[in-house]
């Protein structure tokens, strides 16, 4: 003991003990961060940078601007009334005609062809013919060439295509479009799909999180009952798909389910396909094969575990007293359960039911192997956008839809479950 | 789970409608994976039952056709490295995490989960866009980074979840005793979170080995995994060797499954005796 | 003096070509899979492989998008292409390609049926797209287009590419347009319209097929009672895995299939010389022993095995009604019509 006259405790050197421990506090906060540091530094750089990137590339749009730099400052000052003047058709056809050059020409023509139907087919038809006139005046060569050149919609769409940034594919993710008059108005029937699709999304997850639960509570509250070496092995029932790689349970569900195959076979045997046509329900042999209902039974199946294993641990909390009381309170069975039971299990409910939904949001492989066409959800419809349509524009703002979506999900889920109690296996 | 004495006979009718409901959902979780076994073992290509015949043909043909064969091997490979990478990440991260008076805590934990709950999809364009600009896409560091992104959560959070229940004030009096740090860190904490790290380890490696999206946007012609190999197999042509191929994967869940709970029943005997020595 | 000519211009080609042909090389070829793929690899690959280089396989199913992205993210892992012709003409139209230096090559363009559509592409193989169906299940089989759209005379679902081209096609001629209207109708947003108010008819009977390989398998699995497919696949799997399967030449889309090289593919001289020895004659025959393709070198038209000469898409029988799939409309039109078939598809 080293007291000294003043009453400020003091560590072995002398420095008083509060500045001491706020300084080994500091100490030890710093290496922490230094712990977490390269971890964090690596998740921003690999995985939130890109997103970041992705994000940009929502409302990103240079190609334009890019190709074709002076005919869109001219048109920037462009009123819009009547068709531009000769300076501008000179630009553009100069540009076109260095874009041919560079085989750049078909690009211009893609951007275009989002907004104005056909125009792909023209402007590579005029960058092409225009590479055997020589000399303007370049209004009646492009008009004469293909009179589109003549309308003034035409450059009005040059114009709001060739600014950097551009709303068109959020907008166009939501089936709107925006006029040249910069009005939104919604797009053209045949291309409404979109919203049908953010729909079907979310009806999907909110089927297979509503079925996990209702197929998840009842076993989750049976094995949080038994004694532990029995609830290990039901639970092994439970694990087991759990750990089975997701790609195998999707195949496994499309081997079953092709026509003719196990599930048909079992439902004959069983009866239930007679029963069925008996009932009219059914003509022959079910065909479950590439349907909405075999992909929310797969879905189910492959999110029951992430439902059910967050209520088993908060159910095996409860302590039966509680229900022990209420019954000899003179509560009824039901009124006991739904007053005293079911309100403890609601965090569990809550962390199961949202982690579910939030992941079948993203659901693309199952859709992809046991859905037909029409069960296809955003994150497939994403891949279709990038792989066979060749829009990165679409595919990136259908997945800021999506990423928003999840980030709220995630916040609310944060806010309501705490991201530190989330537990595996 | 027996009624209770006090039970009316409504109430055990209820009990046994839900033993015959826990039944069938237990029985709709398994039979799928187990249905799929024995057809691998079936001596025509088709998949149905009952079988014609028994055979190893299409284990023949997985284990000894040189694509099946090369795409295990790049998927072990490629699992192994993004377990080594983030094994060590991960723990470094919780046991930086598990110091409760770090300022802005929860916002980190957030950040460092995050890449669980973004769609794989997501993830899988995201980091096409900017490997490709960095010259990742097609190789096989490319791969190793997002898949190690992919997989640190899991063991950050099951390392956080051993030391959740970590006395300090053991690391402190090992300190305070002269010893030095990493003497402490592997006499004292590394035992402790193990178990965790080991689980997390699982976790990595299984995302890795199981991941399918990301490698199809990402990996070039020479990185065909095998995910990738058996999701090119299932659009095109089904073939039963996918089923073998399938059957392979369940007995290595299933050894995982195994593992895990091996280690879970480790810590438990270790937390009870931490208990009764207290 | 004609033949000497020819024979010295022949012998300088043959030299060149050996010339380019070294051993030790590395790369990447991506084609369509399943039989096609695999008469590509025993009359290419594997011969190609012998002479000590390298071969990595990928398949894909045609998508034009996925050229275009490797070459717009600058991350190329692929050389060489094969592509259809709609294909070569898009991308390289957005400079997707590299363009064919036919010296280089070794090799005459005009020896090569349609090879000077394009700047980017080596024609190699004519093939049609037909339907067919399993004469074992189906007696009375389809004899006409319009037999694809008449559920009333053959209930049950029908396999279609997952894809506008030859789909829209179908539906016009199903709803009465001649051979020679076809792309100035689907030109108009009219025709567009028209096409898919009849594919409509079927849709809810249609599995859609994406890789050549699904769709002789989705007919031998009785899943379909009839389907769209490239002809060489149906005669596979009748010559090879002994199918009952009839070919229905009514309508057949005719198209050819080009070697391409990705624009800064990693191995562009290994490219080339891949190329070059896929083009020769003797390989070109060699591969209609395995497939029921027309060669594109004309010089390896008497290499052809006589067996398949009558099941080539190009037999007199067989061209009665064909018409050719127009590239130039689908190079222009193809992004906007697949973007809409699409959309179609999931509603």
């Amino acid at each position: 003991m080293n007291m000294s006259s003043d009453t400020i405790m003091r560590a072995a050197d002398g420095t008083p003990l509060k500045a001491k421990l706020a300084q080994s506090l500091r100490r030890e906060q710093l290496r922490a961060m230094a712990l977490i540091a390269p971890l964090l530094i690596f998740i921003l750089a690999s995985f939130l940078l890109p997103i970041l990137m992705m994000l940009k590339n929502a409302v990103y749009d240079p190609d334009l601007q890019d190709t074709l730099p002076r005919t869109s400052a001219l048109l920037a000052t462009w009123d819009g009334k009547a068709l531009p003047e000769e300076p501008v058709f000179e630009a553009f056809a100069a540009e076109l005609k260095a874009a041919q050059k560079e085989r750049n020409a078909a690009l211009i023509g893609k951007r275009l062809n989002y907004e104005l139907p056909a125009m792909k087919s023209k402007v590579t038809v005029t960058a092409r013919k225009l590479e055997a006139v020589q000399q303007g005046p370049w209004k009646e060569a492009l008009t004469t060439i293909d009179p589109v050149w003549g309308d003034i919609e035409t450059w009005a769409t040059v114009k709001h295509a060739s600014s950097t940034f551009t709303p068109f594919y959020l907008l166009s993710a939501l089936d709107l479009r925006q006029t040249a008059e910069g009005a939104i108005t919604a797009a053209p029937a045949e291309r409404q799909i979109y919203r049908q699709i953010i729909m079907r999304t979310f009806l999907i997850s909110t089927l297979v999180t509503v079925l996990t639960l209702l197929l998840g509570f009842p076993v989750a509250y049976f094995i949080s009952m038994l004694p532990p070496h029995q609830a290990n092995l039901l639970l092994v029932f439970i694990l087991l798909p759990f750990w089975t790689s997701l790609l195998v349970r999707t195949t496994a569900w499309s081997i079953l389910f092709q026509d003719g195959g196990v599930i048909t076979q079992f439902l004959h045997v069983s009866g239930i396909t007679w029963l069925l046509n008996a009932l009219g329900l059914l003509h022959g042999e079910p065909a479950l094969f590439k349907t909405r209902l075999a992909t929310v039974i797969a879905m189910t199946h492959i999110q029951l575990p992430f439902t059910l294993l967050p209520i088993y641990s908060v159910m095996k909390t409860i302590s039966p007293n509680y229900m022990r009381a209420a019954r000899s309170l003179g509560a009824t069975p039901v009124y006991a359960f739904i007053k005293v039971y079911l309100p403890q299990t609601l965090p569990g409910i809550a962390a199961g039911c949202l982690l579910t939904f939030i992941l079948s949001l993203g659901y693309y492989i199952t859709p992809a192997l046991v859905g037909g066409p029409t069960d296809s959800m955003i994150a497939g419809f994403i891949d279709t956008s990038m792989n066979n349509e060749g829009n990165w524009g679409k595919a990136s703002a259908l997945g800021a839809i999506l990423f928003t979506a999840t980030l709220v999900l995630y916040y609310v889920y944060n806010r309501l479950v705490g991201i530190d109690k989330l537990k595996l296996g | 789970m027996p009624a209770p004495a006090y039970a009316t006979r409504s109430e055990r009718f209820a009990y046994w409608f839900l033993r015959a409901f826990v039944a069938l959902v237990l029985l709709f979780l398994i039979a799928p994976i187990l249905a799929i076994m024995p057809l691998s073992f079936n001596s025509e290509s088709f998949f149905s039952y009952p079988m014609p015949g028994y055979s190893l043909r299409w284990y023949q043909d997985f284990l000894g056709n040189e694509r099946w064969q090369s795409a295990l091997r790049l998927s072990v490979l490629l699992a192994v490295l993004t377990t080594i990478l983030a094994t060590t990440l991960g723990t470094m991260a919780a046991l930086g995490l598990s110091r409760s008076r770090l300022p802005g805590k929860a916002a980190i934990m957030a950040v460092l989960i995050s890449p669980m709950v973004v769609p794989a999809i997501i993830s899988a364009i995201a980091m096409f866009f900017f490997y490709s600009k960095v010259g990742l896409t097609g190789t096989l560091p490319g791969l190793v980074l997002a898949h190690t992104a992919l997989a640190t959560p899991f063991v950050v959070i099951t390392v956080t979840a051993t030391l959740t229940s970590f006395d300090w004030n053991l690391m402190r009096a090992g300190l305070s005793l002269g010893a030095a740090p990493f003497t402490v860190f592997r006499r004292v904490v590394f035992p402790l979170i193990m178990p965790g790290m080991i689980s997390g380890a699982l976790f990595a490696f299984v995302t890795s080995f199981d991941e399918v999206i990301v490698v199809i946007f990402i990996a070039g012609p020479e990185q065909r995994t095998l995910p990738r190999q058996m999701f090119s197999g299932i659009r095109e042509q089904i073939s039963p060797t996918i089923t073998a191929a399938a059957t392979t994967l369940i007995l290595f869940s299933t050894l995982m499954l195994i593992t895990l709970e091996l280690l879970r029943r480790r810590a438990e005997r270790t937390r009870l005796a931490a208990v009764q020595t207290h | 003096m004609k033949k000497f000519a020819t024979a010295v211009i022949a012998a300088s080609a043959l030299c060149s070509a050996a010339g380019l042909a070294r051993a030790g090389d590395s790369i990447n070829i991506t084609s369509w899979g399943g039989a096609y793929q695999d008469s590509q690899k025993k009359a290419y690959f594997e011969p190609y492989v012998a002479k000590g280089n390298k071969i990595t396989e990928a398949e894909y199913n045609g998508e034009v998008a996925k050229i275009k992205a490797m070459v717009e993210a600058k991350s190329i892992t692929w050389d060489v292409v094969d592509t259809d012709t709609p294909t070569v003409l898009q991308a390289c139209a957005e400079g997707a390609l590299e363009k064919i230096d036919w010296g280089k090559l070794g090799l005459d363009k005009s020896k090569f049926i349609g090879g000077d559509l394009t700047e980017c592409g080596v024609p190699s193989i004519v093939y049609g797209t037909v339907f067919g169906y399993d004469t074992s299940k189906l007696k009375d089989g389809p004899t006409k287009v319009n037999d694809i759209f008449d559920l009333a005379k053959f209930p049950g679902k029908r396999g279609l590419q997952k894809s506008p081209v030859m789909n829209l096609e179908w539906a016009l001629i199903a709803d009465g347009v001649a051979n020679a209207d076809i792309y100035k109708v689907l030109a108009t947003k009219e025709g567009q319209d028209r096409a898919f108010k009849k594919l409509d008819s079927i849709k809810a009977n249609v599995v859609w097929w994406e890789s050549g390989a699904q769709a002789p398998q989705i007919l031998a699995d009785g899943q379909v009672v009839m389907t769209s497919a490239w002809n060489g696949r149906l005669q596979s799997a009748i010559d090879k895995d002994k199918k009952t399967f009839k070919i229905v030449w009514d309508h057949q889309g005719l198209d050819w299939d080009w070697w391409t090289i990705v624009k800064g593919a990693p191995n562009l001289d290994a490219g080339y010389r891949f190329v070059s020895f896929a083009s020769a004659p003797g390989p070109q025959g060699d591969q209609t022993k395995y497939i029921a393709y027309g060669p594109a070198n004309k010089d390896a038209i008497p290499n052809v095995d006589p067996k398949t000469l009558p099941n080539l898409p190009t037999a007199p029988d067989n061209l009665k009604t064909a018409f050719n799939i127009d590239p130039q409309f689908w190079a222009d039109n193809g992004d906007a019509l697949r973007e809409r078939f699409n959309a179609w598809l999931t509603k």
